[in-house]
């Protein structure tokens, strides 16, 4: 295949993964837009593969043959709960070739280039290695605060912020050796050494961000293995790579940006770690007595209400009741009451993870709504049912501009008439605050595992 | 410490300060109670059930009274006519009394509990603030009185309330005016919405029109400026010209509508006449008035307290009494009160009392303090969130003030910087990258159009698409796995088949969620 027949079909490529993006836009054009993607992809793969310059199709094919099986059967058997683990390991993957493709080609010497290209092209090697190795360990941390494996808690060393500085200096001095290294054929000592030190960096930067930050983190870590694409691509020359991974990072990069919007946080300090370090005084504590009610009792104020909205939280995917949910909003909805789900954009671990758990649940999309969407209208809800979730409704957050999270919009549920909060425990969120919204008197506490208290309700209200 | 619950001696008095559901609770706290013998048959609540809850019966209320160092009532002690003395008289020295007291209309009565050393905390000085609505006895006696007057009103009323089309002819919906939208005022509104009446309401505080017309009422609006609000969300005392115009409205009104419940009352005033012999006399016959003020004086001119007198065909219902109608359940809730401000009071569950004149609701509560007269307390802190509010927004004013600089230099800074590190990549760089750099720039504008379009439900399934697109990363390892040498081969073998996973895992899984998604 000619050079500009392959030029051609990475064009195509980039075409097909515009589509793609842009078909997610909506849930109607959605799977089109998946299949977009894998064309692309497969055009991508295909016309490099009959380029003049490939010619070891033993390893290639073998290589590509063994990770599509491993690939496959991870997606066919993950969890919906498991997905932002998923998604974070993936990163990792990106990160990791990433730094595998600049090895490879910073030891390739067939090419010839000169002065400043030279210089470029090493640079470019360098970043290139340095954004995907911090991707690799970033994610791999973040996979194992989701899995649960690592402490969630964010882990904060003493002036870690002069540690993240000074590990910056290093970076940028090991770099000039590199470069004057590299102008005689040598500089693999100091690569090396940059590369575990971006491995320590992407562990320590991680390491410091608390659970609740996780959907921030997954959609950066999202946002640096498009960069890291996207310097190799600079790195080889190859405009595709360039495109795309450009594309995936500023799709991450505007994810995290809405993240960090929907917790009115401010992206440097979720990302330099910690939480509430700017508040001023001391939020108010929050007492007055919790009204608990049973789930036989849950299930009369539900038949009793016409307007429910369902807000689901952490707590939800943690005790995998998206089903008993739905079958509470089956029976519900067939006697004839408008059921509706209040989704917060942090809810959960990762941008969108209720939606997906309610679509496993069989959960009709309609019937799913974004906070701005709905918030307006609690005053005329009847009941609203607050599944695990704690800041997300959380009313301090407007009233208390000492509490942590002053200034985040939440589901302002406690305007509507009743509110059923489930929970485990009387424990404090992520965040660490207390919440008024137990303590309130149209509040009503529904405590234990949220799904065996649901099931609990649902046989109530089948009798 | 012992706390002791009489019978009521008032006439017509049924309800009971105690019931065995909070005597438990109340038992938990660590304290020791005991209840007159037939105090709660009036309630439908017997001496067994009490013994039952572990409550201790007195036979006679003499020792009742002697024996309890806390003393729980629902109405003012007054003259106990078996005993033939005052019940004040039976109270030990150094007691404590909770019930309802009105200290602004019973001044003798307050000089006489004063005389002899008591502490006395009046359910009816419960200050009206969030934290305190659990122990509003008012609230939750004002709500059985809303709801029983429309009962009341409902029977002396010839006629249905709801209205009806039937063959034999149309049944028009009655018609209910209530004035006043406090607690009783709101319960009248949701009982007789409830019967199908069409109610409208007025009120001269602006701010509960919202209330109102939350519960379907029609708002009277008066044509006139004024802030009705007193403090602590009560009503207060409105001018000679508003009164007019409000009577004005009534007037109209009353020739329209079947029924008038009335609610208005001033703290610590004789209820305001709002309506006049002759709106009475211009009313429809067989029309009702209910007087829910009727303890206060009336808001009606015929009203007589505790009486229904028919005058001109209309019937105006003057009882006082009315959560003494529905008396379990206003002895329940009454009761429940009580438990609550037990509770403020024995934060340590240990059975003693601490009056802690620090805690702003104790201290409203509280009249009178070991025998010295505490009464008026100093007024609530907190109306209507209002006070509360401007110190944390000067601090805020006072922040933005502060970073008002920065703020406006930020963008300029980024400018300055973007265009410097421009200036420095197009002075070094070669053309080469500079064509490259052109396609980066491009394409991570179209992400950014593409991404912001994207509806947030998706926003996993799209991380998990790019998440697989950034497999893409395989092709830099496709066109190196050919080059020559062994490590090469390996490194790049090795990124092929991670990027691989990546992608396989990436589109199968965004698959099958999307395959999820439904309508």
């Amino acid at each position: 295949m000619s050079n500009s027949l392959v030029t051609m079909s990475y064009i195509a490529a980039t075409i097909l993964f515009i589509l793609s993006l842009s078909g997610l836009s909506h849930q109607e054009t959605s799977r089109r837009g998946n299949y977009y993607g894998m064309l692309g992809m497969a055009i991508a793969i295909i016309a490099t593969a009959m380029s003049s310059s490939v010619t070891a199709y033993g390893v290639l094919v073998v290589a590509l043959l063994i990770g599509g099986s491993v690939g496959a059967k991870a997606a066919a058997k993950v969890e919906m709960t498991q997905m932002p683990e998923l998604v974070a390991i993936m990163h990792s993957l990106v990160g990791m070739a990433a730094v595998l493709v600049g090895y490879a080609n910073f030891i390739d010497d067939s090419q010839t280039l000169t002065g400043v290209e030279k210089t470029i092209h090493e640079v470019e090697i360098y970043i290139g290695v340095l954004i995907g190795a911090v991707t690799f360990s970033g994610s791999v941390i973040a996979f194992g605060k989701l899995s649960g494996k690592i402490d969630g808690k964010p882990l904060l060393l003493p002036a870690r912020h002069w540690l993240n500085l000074a590990l910056l200096v290093v970076t940028v001095l090991l770099g000039k050796w590199f470069l004057a290294q590299a102008e005689d054929g040598g500089g693999t000592f100091p690569l090396l050494l940059m590369t575990l030190l971006a491995f320590a960096f992407g562990v320590h930067m991680v390491m410091a961000i608390g659970g609740a930050d996780m959907p921030v983190v997954v959609s950066m870590l999202n946002s640096y293995s498009g960069w890291a694409a996207a310097a190799t691509g600079f790195m080889l020359s190859n405009d595709l790579l360039i495109v795309t991974g450009a594309l995936v990072g500023s799709s991450g990069a505007i994810l995290s940006y809405i993240m960090c919007r929907a917790m009115n946080r401010n992206f440097i300090s979720v990302i330099a770690g910690g939480f509430g370090t700017g508040s001023a005084g001391a939020a108010a504590v929050v007492e007055g007595e919790v009204t608990p009610v049973s789930a036989e009792e849950t299930a009369q104020i539900l038949l009793a209400a016409k307007s429910i909205m369902i807000i689901p939280g952490y707590g939800m995917a943690v005790a995998q009741a998206q089903h008993t949910v739905y079958e509470i909003t089956k029976l519900l909805r067939e006697k004839g009451k408008t059921v509706r789900f209040g989704i917060h954009p942090v809810a959960g671990r990762m941008p969108g993870h209720m939606n997906v758990l309610l679509a496993e649940a069989k959960v009709p999309y309609d019937i799913v709504f974004e906070m701005e969407e709905i918030n307006e209208d609690f005053p005329h809800v009847d009941v609203s049912m607050v599944i695990g979730a704690n800041d997300i409704v959380n009313p301090s957050a407007l009233t208390d501009p000492n509490s942590p999270i002053a200034g985040m919009p939440v589901l302002e549920c406690w305007k509507g008439e009743t509110t059923i909060a489930m929970k485990r425990s009387m424990a404090s969120g992520y965040a660490g605050v207390g919440n008024p919204l137990f303590v309130m008197e149209n509040t009503r506490m529904l405590f234990g595992d949220a799904n065996e208290t649901l099931q609990a309700v649902l046989g109530a209200l089948r009798s | 410490m012992k706390i002791g619950v009489p019978k009521e001696v008032h006439e017509g008095e049924k309800r009971v300060a105690l019931t065995p559901e909070s005597a438990e609770k109340i038992i938990k706290l660590g304290f020791e109670v005991s209840v007159e013998t037939g105090a709660g048959a009036a309630a439908d609540i017997s001496d067994a059930a009490f013994k039952a809850a572990g409550v201790k019966v007195a036979r006679t209320a003499k020792s009742l009274w002697n024996q309890s160092d806390i003393v729980m009532k629902v109405r003012p002690p007054e003259r106990h006519p078996g005993l033939d003395t005052e019940e004040t008289e039976l109270l030990g020295s150094g007691a404590t009394l909770i019930s309802f007291i009105w200290p602004a209309q019973n001044e003798t009565l307050m000089q006489q509990l004063a005389a002899k050393q008591v502490t006395v905390l009046a359910m009816d000085s419960v200050p009206r603030i969030s934290r305190a609505q659990k122990l509003d006895a008012l609230s939750s006696m004002a709500n059985i009185a809303g709801y029983r007057a429309v009962v009341e009103a409902a029977q002396h009323f010839g006629r249905f309330f709801t209205g009806q089309i039937t063959a034999a002819g149309k049944i028009p919906p009655a018609k209910v005016l209530v004035i006043g939208a406090g607690v009783a005022g709101l319960a009248a509104i949701g009982a007789a919405k409830g019967m199908g009446a069409i109610v409208r309401a007025f009120d001269t505080r602006p701010e509960v029109k919202e209330q109102i017309e939350s519960m379907d009422a029609e708002f009277l609006m008066l044509d006139f400026k004024e802030e009705g609000s007193g403090v602590g969300g009560y009503a207060k005392t409105m001018s000679k010209e508003f009164i007019e115009a409000e009577m004005a409205l009534f007037a109209q009104q009353a020739k329209d509508v079947d029924i008038i419940i009335t609610t208005a009352l001033i703290p610590g005033k004789p209820a305001p006449k709002l309506i006049t012999k002759a709106m009475v006399a211009s009313m429809r016959p067989g029309s009702v008035v209910v007087d829910l003020a009727a303890e206060q004086g009336g808001n009606c001119e015929f009203t007589e307290k505790d009486q229904v007198v028919v005058k001109n065909d209309v019937t105006i219902i003057g009882y006082t009494n009315l959560p003494s109608r529905l008396a379990n359940q206003s002895s329940q809730l009454y009761a429940t009160n009580l438990r609550h401000l037990l509770t403020e009071l024995c934060p340590e569950k240990n059975g003693v009392i601490n009056v802690n004149m620090d805690d702003e609701v104790i201290r409203g509560a509280t009249v009178i303090k070991e025998g010295k007269i505490t009464w008026p307390p100093p007024p609530p802190k907190l109306s209507a969130a209002a006070p509360g509010v401007p110190e944390p927004a000067q601090t805020h004013l006072t922040e933005a003030k502060k970073s008002l600089l920065p703020d406006r230099l930020k963008p300029l800074l980024t400018l300055v910087a973007g265009g410097l590190l421009l200036y420095g990549i197009g002075a070094s760089a070669p053309v080469s990258f500079m064509s490259h750099f052109t396609v980066f720039v491009l394409a991570c504008f179209i992400g950014y159009q593409v991404i912001w379009n994207v509806t947030p439900s998706l926003h996993t399934p799209l991380m998990s698409v790019t998440n697989a697109i950034s497999g893409i990363i395989v092709i830099g390892a496709l066109v190196q796995v050919s080059a020559p040498g062994f490590m090469i081969t390996v490194l790049s073998g090795l990124a092929i088949l991670i990027a691989s996973i990546n992608i396989a895992g990436g589109f199968l899984v965004t698959r099958r969620m999307l395959d999820m998604f439904r309508k």
